[in-house]
């Protein structure tokens, strides 16, 4: 029970103050690019914040490392790699693409794929089917009462 | 004592729902017509004991009982009383206890609602229900009982009400969002009702139509309720954050929009039977999913219940009965299931089924993304994230698509539109669109990127095919003003629920381009300026609340040089938990919203202090309001009511 | 026929996402194995904690199986796992500590009060070893090997019954640099 109530302070306690330090950038451009990696990063040690929102130790300790490497002028790869090789994968709210992720990247676009070619097949089988006679629908005479009552009700 | 009469009720509630769910069922297939009749009854009764045992945990709140577990953890004496009553669903085991008399609520509607239904399929819909309410008791009961008790160690106070969660937005987003997942509990027993029945026709649909309407406005207004409790309550300025709880609400509003126009479909056209059943079966499944991932703790998430593995195998148990039952029952009845009418690939119904794949193609992904991290982890490939960024990188594309396609659809003919009268319809929305789209880009403070500038085309495409489509159905009348005022109710629906999907386009795309923030360091009388505005910071009072002590921020606002309003952005420490909030300061527009939030102190007379300048974020809520408008009024059609009163006369007379 | 077979894809499709769920109920999705996993400990040249004047490297890790301990005076879990840490030294494990975004001051005082169980204390005021090993936590406790690689990550205290685990972990180290 002790433990239940703990992780109930724990898990609620998370996200209730919103991180907000005041870094000062050379530029507004260098400003967005912090504002876009703190976003896409992860904290490892929230519930599921990235840095850039996580009011943690640890997301402030890493966001202080991001402005210090933008700052010097080191690219996003750099600083996505440096991360990556501290804390894994698992920092990255944008899954690299690998034989790993390939389902998940692309296989919305092969299912959507897939979904067209099945309509289209549909729609052509329809229209064939219908031509040589409209009454090739199998359904019984008692559905076809029921169905057409309700079809009328409509019309009236 | 009224605690344990809530447990009992509860018992008493169990043993109803277990008659429902069995004695109309056996009724239903053998013809015993008194078994039937007994649906009705059982579902009153079983409401007024889940209703009765909600008020005595009710009651245990407003009492202060904190012998009580439930209330002591979520409920403080110094609590003002309205929070004290939305507390009662502000933890695991009470918003269950919400989530069930939601679904006592909807099957005693479906039990008064329903007169013109015939006796055995009102029995099985209503048996459905009583099975789906008995493994939901049996999971209160065995598992998150609100009643247990703190004996003998009755605490002084409670811990309080999380304070995030001591806000107008709990107050209603969860009930509203309920509404909805539950809701969707009736179109399934419908389906599940017309598979057991054998009788898979166009007449199932018309009789779930109003219902599945109606739980899918809730569901959206619940989940615009919720985005915007996010945006002003977290401190953030985020309105949606693609996390698994959102993620778990999504799921079943997606599928619940291909449901309501599959619905639409196979009344009119007596096609897609089979995909609209799986259709219905789908989204009460994704309802109850997000249940299981909201409280099993499986996935990480910075607003999921308290995660307890045991609850976590109880849900997965009812769901394999619920979902896996219901499944195996289509695998078999569905085969036999035809179509009786035919289309060709340019028709309104080609459109709509294109309309539906994408929605399910779109839910998918989102289940995709959502799961991806548990699925590399169960094959022991290692841990990884998808975020945001993987979400809109593949939903904005997706949704314009269905925008696209929307607008398509609005256009095209039922079976059949001939490819020449197509263009003729198209091209000149089409062009209405772009030239309006362009006029807007033009307008804009940057130029912008490639898919806000597609976003608002779409839009605006939306806008002009339903505009279209209404000069068609009236421009050949006598009077078209009077037949554009006299079209069905169902219709304005429609095209008041589109419209709410332009507004939510335009407000994601500009808010997500336009947006300007910055983190700042500010002593008294430091500035900052964004568009035309400018923030001028005063300093911090101090401020005691009832239960809670409060930093606030005296920050100015001048609009063009002159003095515009005054924000007052708080950082509070509730007292009983020792957690602190920031509250932000909101001056809310039609086209703009500022938003201040404070930091910490940074010595001396500094804070940091986060400014914020969001345009047209309030069109995000207004499209979701515009939306469920649009179901409501949808679900009032008069034919409803008219074949209501039809049928009642008809039963009468007969009678 | 096909369409026999369609009509099952939906529970086939259920079935295999049930599964998972069902699996993921025994995965905590919070544990995080260390990045740094075989990887040489990360370069650093820091001060000791209890001689001040000698400097620490990589170097003064290697030689033997041993455990290293992330901690801090801040930490309340690290108070909790000390006396157990002191309970292992006493049965002749090696384990240096790295004392984490601390107070040197109030980290000798809690060496003295509390006993060292440290062959040495790396002194990493800024985090900044912290952060090249990726801890997100203390207490963090690796097992390294005799030439300094990082083989486990435990995140947490450690109580007798994590101690099994790294002791299994030693023991296959142990056994693989010798063989």
């Amino acid at each position: 029970m002790r433990a239940l109530l703990l992780t109930i302070l724990v898990v609620l306690a998370g996200p209730s103050l919103a991180a907000i330090d005041a870094y000062e950038f050379k530029d507004e451009q260098t400003e967005s690019r912090f504002q876009e990696l703190t976003a896409e990063l992860r904290c490892p040690k929230c519930q599921n914040n990235n840095i850039a929102d996580s009011n943690s130790p640890i997301a402030s300790d890493l966001r202080r490392e991001v402005y210090r490497m933008v700052q010097s002028g080191a690219s996003d790869e750099e600083v996505i790699d440096f991360m990556v090789t501290r804390y894994g994968e698992f920092v990255l709210y944008r899954p690299r693409v690998n034989e790993m992720t390939w389902l998940l990247w692309y296989g919305p676009f092969v299912l959507l794929a897939i979904g067209l070619i099945v309509v289209v097949v549909i729609a052509k089988r329809r229209k064939r089917s219908a031509e040589p006679g409209a009454d090739s629908s199998g359904l019984s005479q008692s559905e076809r009462e029921r169905l057409n009552k309700l079809l009328e009700q409509d019309k009236k | 004592m009224i605690p344990e009469l809530g447990e009992y009720a509860l018992i008493i509630s169990l043993c109803l729902s277990v008659l429902l769910g069995t004695i109309p069922l056996v009724g239903a297939s053998t013809g015993n017509g008194l078994w039937c009749g007994y649906a009705r009854p059982l579902s009153v009764a079983l409401f007024s004991f889940v209703l009765f045992s909600f008020l005595c945990l009710g009651w245990s709140f407003l009492q202060n009982d904190f012998s009580v577990a439930y209330v002591a953890n979520n409920s403080n004496s110094a609590l003002p009383w309205y929070y004290r009553l939305s507390a009662v669903w502000g933890g695991h085991e009470g918003s269950l206890l919400l989530w069930l008399l939601i679904l006592a609520g909807w099957t005693v509607a479906v039990a008064l609602k329903s007169r013109n239904l015939p006796d055995d399929i009102l029995a099985r819909v209503l048996a459905v229900m009583g099975l789906i309410a008995t493994g939901f008791i049996l999971f209160v009961l065995f598992t998150s009982s609100p009643f247990e008790r703190l004996l003998p160690r009755i605490p002084e106070d409670g811990a309080d009400l999380n304070p995030l969660l001591q806000d107008f937005g709990l107050i209603v987003h969860p009930p509203m969002l309920y509404m909805g997942y539950v809701g969707f509990s009736v179109a399934f027993a419908f389906a599940i009702a017309a598979l057991l029945s054998g009788q898979l026709d166009a007449a199932w649909a018309r009789w779930s139509r109003p219902w599945t309407s109606v739980a899918w406005a809730f569901l959206t207004l619940g989940i615009a309720l919720g985005s915007w409790w996010a945006y002003y309550e977290l401190g953030w300025g985020g309105w949606w954050f693609w996390d698994p709880v959102e993620n778990a609400s999504l799921m079943p509003w997606l599928i619940g929009t291909a449901l309501v126009h599959s619905l639409a479909v196979t009344e009119k056209r007596g096609v897609f039977k089979s995909w609209t059943v799986l259709l219905a079966i789908f989204a009460f499944s994704l309802s109850l999913l997000g249940t299981f991932l909201v409280r099993s703790g499986v996935l990480t998430s910075v607003h999921a219940f308290a995660s307890d593995p045991d609850r976590g195998f109880f849900i997965l148990a009812l769901l394999a009965v619920t979902i896996g039952g219901s499944l195996l029952l289509y695998a078999f009845k569905a085969s036999e299931v035809k179509s009786e009418s035919s289309f060709g690939l340019f028709s309104r119904e080609s459109f709509l089924l294109i309309n539906n794949v994408l929605l399910t193609v779109i839910c998918a992904m989102v289940l995709l993304g959502t799961l991806y991290p548990l699925l590399i982890d169960a094959l022991n490939l290692g841990k990884l994230s998808v975020g945001p960024p993987y979400f809109n990188a593949l939903f904005i594309p997706l949704s314009l698509l269905l925008a696209l396609s929307l607008g398509v659809g609005t256009l095209m003919r039922w079976k059949q539109t001939e490819g020449g009268s197509l263009a003729a319809q198209i091209w000149l929305p089409g062009l209405f669109a772009t030239v309006l789209a362009g006029i807007c880009i033009v307008m804009l403070p940057s130029l912008p990127g490639f898919y806000t500038s597609i976003a608002l085309l779409m839009a605006w495409w939306i806008v002009f095919t339903g505009c279209r489509d209404l000069l068609n159905r009236v421009r050949h009348k006598s009077n078209p003003l009077a037949a554009a005022l006299s079209q069905p109710r169902a219709y304005y629906g429609m095209m008041l629920a589109h419209g709410g999907v332009a507004v939510l386009i335009v407000g994601a795309a500009l808010v997500s381009t336009y947006s300007e923030q910055s983190d700042l360091r500010m002593e008294p009388g430091d500035r900052k300026s964004f568009a035309d505005y400018e923030f001028v910071f005063d300093g911090i009072q101090h401020v005691e609340g009832p239960n809670f002590t409060s930093d606030k921020g005296v920050i100015r606002v001048l609009y063009k040089g002159e003095p515009y309003t005054e924000l007052h952005p708080e950082k509070r420490l509730y007292t009983a938990r020792g957690n602190v909030m920031t509250e932000a300061a909101i001056d809310p527009g039609l086209f703009r919203d500022l938003y201040v939030a404070l930091g910490e102190p940074l010595g001396g007379d500094a804070w940091a202090v986060r400014v914020q300048y969001k345009p047209f974020v309030r069109w995000l809520w207004l499209g979701g309001l515009l939306m469920t408008a649009g179901g409501i009024l949808a679900a009032m059609d008069l034919r409803y009511r008219r074949q209501a009163q039809r049928e009642l006369a008809r039963s009468e007379s007969m009678g | 026929m096909m369409r026999r077979a369609l009509v099952f894809l939906p529970l086939a499709i259920f079935l295999g996402l049930g599964f998972f769920l069902w699996r993921g109920l025994s995965i905590d999705p919070t544990e995080l194995p260390s990045a740094r996993l075989n990887d040489p400990f990360p370069a650093f040249e820091l001060p000791s904690l209890t001689e001040p004047n000698k400097t620490l490297t990589p170097d003064d890790l290697k030689g033997e199986v041993a455990l290293v301990n992330v901690w801090a005076t801040w930490c309340p879990t690290c108070k909790e796992e000390h006396a157990f840490l002191n309970r292992l030294q006493r049965e002749g494990i090696t384990i240096y500590g790295i004392n984490y975004k601390d107070e040197p001051v109030k980290a000798r005082e809690w060496l003295k009060r509390y006993l060292d169980p440290y062959r040495s204390v790396v002194l990493d005021e800024e985090g900044l070893l912290g952060l090249d090993l990726g801890v997100y936590g203390a207490p963090e406790t690796y097992v390294i090997d005799a030439q300094g690689v990082i083989r486990y990550r435990h995140v947490g205290a450690v109580d007798s019954q994590v101690w099994e685990q790294l002791k299994t972990v030693m023991e296959q180290v142990e056994a693989g640099s010798n063989g």
